[in-house]
Order: structure tokens, then sequence, then C-alpha cells
């Protein structure tokens, strides 16, 4: 059997997975809220309860979401919430610390230095690369403009 | 009151995400280095910290306020020290979350086995 153009693109849409969006964003919007949610939560225990400073209490929460990230990561549970969460896992300074656990461990069988060490920022190196650039340019600007 | 906006703003933050997966279907790393480096654009012209205002946690847990905190790093370190200001501000500022990263991470990687993919 031949196909034209228009009736292969017909045959390929109608097995391509329907479009989810819709659901995939709704998800997304839970999974991202809850973890921001949990965020501001480890904040306000860590001001009230341990009498951090106002804007210690970020990085402190910032770093409680990453630690709790790597250990459900290496439990392999954080994958599974990212099979509902999507984006709302992966936006998420969790998702960064996700995006350095995963590949540290998928290398781990290569050795601790030439698998685990030297993968650790395979995912997460991208973000660093670009993420330092744009501060660097930023205060470049910054002197240049006064 | 804070904790809804947390999650309305650290929401929506991450649906724009999910609407730019699924519309452009790229590997999550693009999205990671888009959100990085609009978060550090919007910190510098300093619109991120009116959303900071507004989302609390909501808007520094998602990676724009990671580009957010690198920006406004890189430029306050610049104002006080010049270009080494520039070169290490953002690192510094962002350093914990990154540092915890790879301390948890490699621990992690240690203690733990991977995990086949059912």
């Amino acid at each position: 059997m031949k196909y034209d153009k228009d009736s292969y693109k017909q045959v390929v849409d109608e097995f391509t997975p329907k479009n989810k969006m819709l659901k995939n964003c709704f998800y997304a919007f839970i999974f991202g809220g809850a973890i921001c949610l949990l965020g501001e939560i480890f904040k306000n225990i860590f001001i009230s309860g341990l009498g951090a400073a106002e804007e210690d209490a970020g990085p402190m929460a910032s770093v409680a979401l990453v630690g709790l990230s790597a250990l459900l990561t290496g439990l392999g549970w954080y994958d599974k919430l990212g099979k509902f969460g999507g984006a709302g896992t992966v936006v998420p300074i969790t998702g960064f610390a996700n995006s350095v656990v995963s590949p540290a461990l998928e290398f781990k069988r290569e050795g601790y230095i030439l698998g685990t060490a030297s993968n650790i920022f395979k995912l997460a190196g991208p973000v660093l690369v670009f993420g330092y650039l744009a501060a660097f340019i930023a205060g470049l600007l910054k002197l240049i403009t006064g | 009151m804070n904790y809804i906006m947390s999650f309305v703003v650290g929401g929506i933050i991450c649906v724009i995400g999910q609407i730019i997966i699924d519309t452009f279907k790229k590997n999550n790393a693009y999205l990671l280095v888009l959100m990085v480096v609009t978060g550090a654009a919007l910190g510098y012209f300093g619109i991120y910290d009116k959303l900071v205002e507004i989302g609390y946690s909501g808007a520094t847990v998602p990676l724009l306020g990671f580009g957010n905190t690198l920006a406004k790093g890189a430029m306050e370190e610049a104002a006080s020290k010049g270009f080494m200001g520039a070169l290490s501000g953002g690192v510094i500022k962002t350093a914990p979350g990154v540092a915890a990263a790879l301390m948890f991470g490699y621990i992690v990687a240690v203690v733990f086995n991977p995990k086949s993919n059912k």
C-alpha cells in the first residue's frame, strides 16, 4: 500500500498519542506548587523553629529541598513522582538535584571517580554553564552602566 | 497567605515549563537552561524581585529563581568589588544549593544502587 504525503500524515496522527497538554499542565501545577509550598514550610521552620535570619532561611530551605530530592532519587521515588508531575518536578530546585543524582547513580558501575564523579554534572552542567555565564554578563553590564 | 501564594505562583511557573516541554518536545536540559537564563535576565531588570514579593518560595524554588539569585549576586558584588565581583558574585550566592547537590548527590550515589526502570 502506498501513501501520499497527506494520507501518510493522517495515519501518523492516528497513532500519535493524543495531546495530553491540559492534563500534564494540571499535574505540573499541583506537583510544582506542592514542592514550592514545601520550600516555604521549610523556610518558616528554619525561621521560627531554629531562629535563622530571614535572608539565611531561603538558602537553607534550598539545601533542605536538594537533600530531600537527592534521597528520594536514590530510593527511586523521585522518578516515579516525575512520571505524574512532569515539569512540576523538573522546574523546581528539586529537579536540579535530581538531574545531579541520576547520572551519578547511573554511571556508578564505571567507578566512583570516572563514573560517578565524572558524570555527576552531565545533565546539570548546561544549567551551571549558562547560569554562571548569564550572571557574569549581568555583573559586567552593571559595571559598565553603573 | 504565604503558603497559598507559594503554591499558586510555583504551580504557574511549572505549568509554563510544561507548556514549553509539550510544545517543543526537546530534552529537559533545554527547558532548564532557558529557565535559568530567563531568570537571570528578569533579575537583571529587577522584575523578578516583584514576583518574589508576591510568590515567596513559589518564585525562589523554581530554576527561574536560581537564575535571579545568580544575576543579583553578580550585580551586587560587581558594584562593590568591580570585575572580580562580577566574576564570583553569582557563584557565591548560589553556592549552597550547588554544593549541596554535589555533596548529597555523591553520597546518595555511593550509598544507593540504581533502580531498574519498571
